[in-house]
């Protein structure tokens, strides 16, 4: 099976230094960049899905040049190879324009699955794969707890988390699937894994090498990609305003629970 | 301020000129009239208005106030009708397109195409969805189709200058921004629950029926099982008290503990990425960075500590109360109060003190 991770460089959350530069983009070298966290998710689910029925894992992303190193993780931990695109004008890019780029990208790759994190930890909006979905003509099958392809068939299930259990879901690949937690838990990168992803390629393309243009400003129907096009403006930041302090409480189970129900009804909670 | 949502209103960017100074900017975009403010419905499996949707419809019509355009409504669904008619008392226009073959597919994305042709003949205007893996769906799967921009994650929406003012959350909280639209096509935001109130409109508005078409838009993805999880809770999503619990719970038995206080506060029961990883709760139970970000009016934190992942899912709540052994625990940093004691001792004595107060 050949299988595509998407697969994003982001800001380390744990680094818990992300900001926006003075013109409100995301300032990419003010924390440590890692794999999005819930992408190693599918990862890891693509990496069993290949060693269960052979083939190999594409990671797949767009981000600035630095992205590569980034990617090195995901070689490590068993991927094949990268594919990066990397343009500076694509600094800025809103979700339609990331979409249309990587859209474009998967057309560079053969697959049979093309697997995307729930939703990034830099930009949490957790629509782009659907729009890439849509653009590519694939089915898309979102929130999956399991994946199970059929190669011989053609065809994959997926459980789809519902309010109320599992959905199970099935269609033809190639496909377009959008994982999460439950797929399993990221496997780490093995000494052997780090020493064999150095020699991995991660080939890079940029905006025109995808036949895509950054000239036209984004208005419908013009084509262009990248910053320049972007359909959306931050207007404005602020800090959330602070809690005051907490008031802590100690003493006996008993007086505490006292406390706690004295302020519930302040609030008109209970 | 314009129309104003969610207590996150007043910040930068929103409010300024008047309602009628902007409508008459937008009244420019084009001859077949002005584009409205659309609100994508989702309903519950057993056909009924999903809460959610109410919130949403609430809001468009606060944007309609404000000079948006005319607000409206479409449902979507194997059966819309019930569903329609509930989102009838929010809005005064519903679109209600019933397509029995969504009863074995998955609904968002040929929702998303049937939705997309019923707003070809339309003028360009604003579509809210829900902030929820369906609503996400959904819109991802419109901006592809009707070639538009999206906004994630609203926390509060105003309308200033002839376009939509959004303000949502980044960096798990740390900061929030105001975001509008600089395009003239369709322009759509994803709105997080609890953002507002649903409040019915005055009188009840028109259900239209349109026939399903747009399927071939998307490809089939069928349904072929449905399996229900057993003990799957009160959802968390629209809980407006959630009693959450972590690793310190130490197992399913602990979680009883946990439920029965979400029972006697008419709320639902939360839990860490520890707790769900070990097998104790469900998934859909995981507030967190990779599991559900809510925003009830009270969070009772039971012997959470507040790492970074969690706090993103719930630093919004109202009003948040820990009860931890340490009380310099990160929690204490964003919670009211902090009630420093063994979980179990001091949620038995919560328990005793609220079933006593019930009498």
């Amino acid at each position: 099976m050949k299988i595509v991770v998407l697969a994003k460089p982001v800001p380390d959350p744990a680094a818990a230094a992300e900001r926006l530069g003075s013109d409100n983009r995301l300032d990419r070298s003010a924390a440590p960049n890692v794999i999005n966290g819930n992408d190693e998710y599918t990862l890891e689910a693509a990496l069993q899905l290949v060693e269960a029925h052979g083939g190999e894992v594409t990671l797949v992303a767009m981000a600035p040049a630095s992205g590569a190193e980034t990617l090195r993780k995901g070689l490590a931990m068993g991927a094949t190879r990268g594919l990066l695109v990397t343009d500076p004008a694509l600094g800025g890019s809103d979700a339609w324009s990331t979409a249309r780029v990587l859209a474009a990208a998967l057309k560079e790759v053969e697959f049979d699955l093309v697997l995307a994190g729930f939703d990034t930890s830099d930009g949490v909006g957790g629509v782009v794969s659907a729009a890439v979905a849509t653009l590519l003509k694939l089915p898309y099958l979102s929130s999956a707890a399991k994946i199970e392809p059929n190669p011989d068939a053609g065809t994959v299930r997926v459980r789809r988390i519902s309010p109320t259990g599992f959905d199970v879901l099935e269609t033809t690949m190639p496909a377009l699937i959008v994982g999460t937690q439950l797929l399993g838990t990221p496997r780490y990168p093995s000494l052997k894994g780090i020493m064999a992803a150095r020699s991995k390629e991660v080939a890079q393309r940029a905006v025109a090498d995808l036949g895509l243009s950054t000239e036209g400003g984004g208005s419908a129907g013009d084509g262009a990609v990248g910053g320049s096009a972007s359909r959306t403006t931050v207007t404005g930041k602020r800090t959330p305003p602070a809690r005051a302090a907490a008031k802590v409480v100690r003493g006996a189970p008993a007086d505490a629970a006292k406390e706690i129900v004295a302020l519930l009804a302040e609030r008109r909670l209970i | 301020m314009a129309a104003s949502a969610g207590k996150a209103g007043g910040g930068a960017g929103a409010g300024g000129a008047s309602a009628e100074a902007r409508a008459g900017k937008t009244g420019k975009a084009g001859k077949a009239g002005k584009g409205g403010v659309w609100v994508v419905a989702e309903t519950n499996p057993d056909g009924s208005l999903a809460k959610s949707s109410g919130e949403l419809a609430t809001l468009a019509r606060a944007l309609a106030d404000a000079g948006a355009g005319d607000a409206a409504g479409i449902v979507v669904a194997p059966d819309a009708t019930a569903a329609a008619k509930e989102l009838a008392t929010f809005l005064p226009r519903v679109i209600a397109i019933s397509d029995p073959a969504l009863k074995d597919h998955a609904w968002g994305q040929p929702a998303a195409a049937r939705i997309a042709a019923a707003l070809k003949d339309e003028p360009p205007g604003t579509v809210l969805a829900g902030a929820g893996p369906d609503g996400r769906d959904v819109a991802g799967t419109l901006l592809a189709l009707l070639d538009g921009a999206v906004l994630v994650n609203a926390t509060a929406v105003s309308w200033a200058d002839g376009a939509a003012s959004v303000e949502m959350g980044v960096f798990g909280g740390k900061l929030i921004t105001t975001s509008t639209f600089a395009y003239k096509g369709w322009k759509i935001v994803t709105v997080r629950p609890n953002v507002t109130t649903a409040e019915p409109a005055a009188s009840a508005g028109k259900v239209e029926k349109v026939a399903a078409s747009g399927a071939a838009g998307v490809p089939a993805v069928k349904v072929v099982d449905r399996l229900e999880e057993s003990g799957a809770a009160v959802s968390i999503d629209d809980a407006r008290i959630i009693v959450a619990g972590g690793r310190g719970v130490g197992g399913p038995d602990g979680f009883e503990l946990m439920q029965q206080l979400a029972d006697r506060l008419g709320g639902a029961v939360g839990a860490t990425r520890a707790a769900v990883d070990a097998g104790w709760v469900p998934y859909a139970q995981q507030i967190g960075q990779t599991g559900k970000i809510v925003k009830p009016q009270l969070y009772l934190a039971m012997g959470i500590s507040g790492a970074i992942q969690h706090k993103v899912g719930m630093q919004t709540a109202g009003t948040i109360i820990a009860v931890n052994r340490d009380p310099d625990a990160p929690i204490a940093d964003f919670a009211d109060m902090v009630v420093v004691g063994d979980l179990f001792e001091v949620g038995k004595a919560l328990l005793a003190e609220l079933e006593a107060r019930k009498g």
